[in-house]
């Protein structure tokens, strides 16, 4: 079945402390490439049959009002992956 | 919501003629504080009214308490899906229409008011990423709301303060307004526990009525319960300012 894939980011200006732990542990593992880290989410929506145009404008909006916070987030990416 | 005291011993004398204000504490999946939230009304001599997340209808509340808690677990962001339940369609038209509901969002409550939209801003996580549970001293930024008429200008309280996703945000220019505004409420004093912009601890709307905070009054409420410092009953007046204002406006 077809999923539709949300991507969240925090709004760029704004701290990550999470992702700020991240790059923090990061090097005492030895992975001292990376400078910064900004940790988002990623949601995954089943559609059972077609995704129409109709469900794809429903998950752009479920992803404005419920899956983001405005304030905080970004969405940056909604996109059908078929199964 | 009929056991009083569970502990300590009877409230102190309350004034009878606020009796009749009924404050209404709603309870969500996850909810921690609606016992104590009910418990703080009656102490302040109010009468708290238990109402659910999946109610329709407000009945005839004159206030809301959104308690604290990890509603729906914080599952997606702190107060995001509780906003949604039907319960809080009727707070959010009642606290925006003219009759302008009183409601205070402590904790949980808080974020559920700023994913509602009624309180400018969000939370996030606190800068230093633990859970943190402490006594802490808060200065009244604004006594003009109707949950903080009872304290004065510039005064410091100390409440309980626990929760991880505590750090108040907005933009510059939201931040800019709630300070043009008056409508910063609560300072933290001496520390700031979790990177707050500008040391914010709660802020309210517009016209006053909505308010909302991360520290906890209802959990200083009563004497020997409470934070040492002063009688540990610093919050009270959270709930004394709305009754006053109930009884003392249409009622």
């Amino acid at each position: 079945m077809p999923r539709i894939v949300v991507d969240v980011m925090p709004k760029p200006e704004i701290l990550d402390p999470q992702g700020k732990a991240i790059v923090g542990a990061l090097p005492r593992l030895g992975f001292t490439g990376f400078s910064a880290v900004r940790q988002g989410k990623r949601f995954e929506l089943t559609v059972d049959g077609e995704v129409t145009d109709a469900i794809l404008a429903q998950a752009r909006e479920a992803a404005e009002t419920l899956l983001s916070n405005p304030v905080i987030e970004d969405v940056v990416n909604v996109e059908v992956v078929e199964a | 919501m009929t056991e009083l005291p569970l502990i300590g011993g009877a409230p102190v004398a309350v004034e009878p003629h606020l009796g009749g204000a009924k404050i209404g504490v709603v309870t969500f999946p996850g909810t921690l504080d609606d016992r104590d939230a009910a418990r703080a009304v009656r102490l302040a001599g109010g009468t708290a009214v238990a109402l659910w997340h999946g109610d329709t209808e407000l009945g005839d509340v004159d206030a809301v308490v959104i308690p604290g808690g990890f509603s729906y677990g914080d599952y997606l962001r702190a107060g995001a899906i509780s906003r949604f339940a039907p319960l809080m369609s009727r707070i959010i038209d009642a606290a925006n229409s003219d009759a302008k509901l009183p409601v205070l969002g402590i904790c949980n409550g808080f974020q559920i008011l700023t994913e509602s939209h009624l309180l400018p801003g969000s939370m996030i996580k606190n800068d230093h990423l633990k859970f943190l549970c402490r006594d802490q001293v808060l200065r009244v930024e604004n006594n003009k709301t109707f949950w903080t008429s009872d304290y004065r200008a510039g005064e410091e309280i100390t409440v309980p303060l626990k929760n991880q996703d505590g750090q108040y945000i907005a933009d510059e220019k939201t931040l800019d307004a709630l300070e043009a505004e008056g409508r910063v409420v609560f300072r933290y004093v001496g520390w700031n526990p979790n990177g707050s912009r500008r040391d914010i601890a709660g802020i309210s709307n517009a016209a006053g009525n909505v308010v909302g905070l991360m520290p906890h009054p209802e959990h200083a409420v009563e004497p020997g319960f409470g934070p040492e410092s002063n009688a540990g009953t610093d919050g009270l007046g959270f709930f004394t300012s709305v009754l006053n204002k109930i009884v003392g406006g249409a009622k």
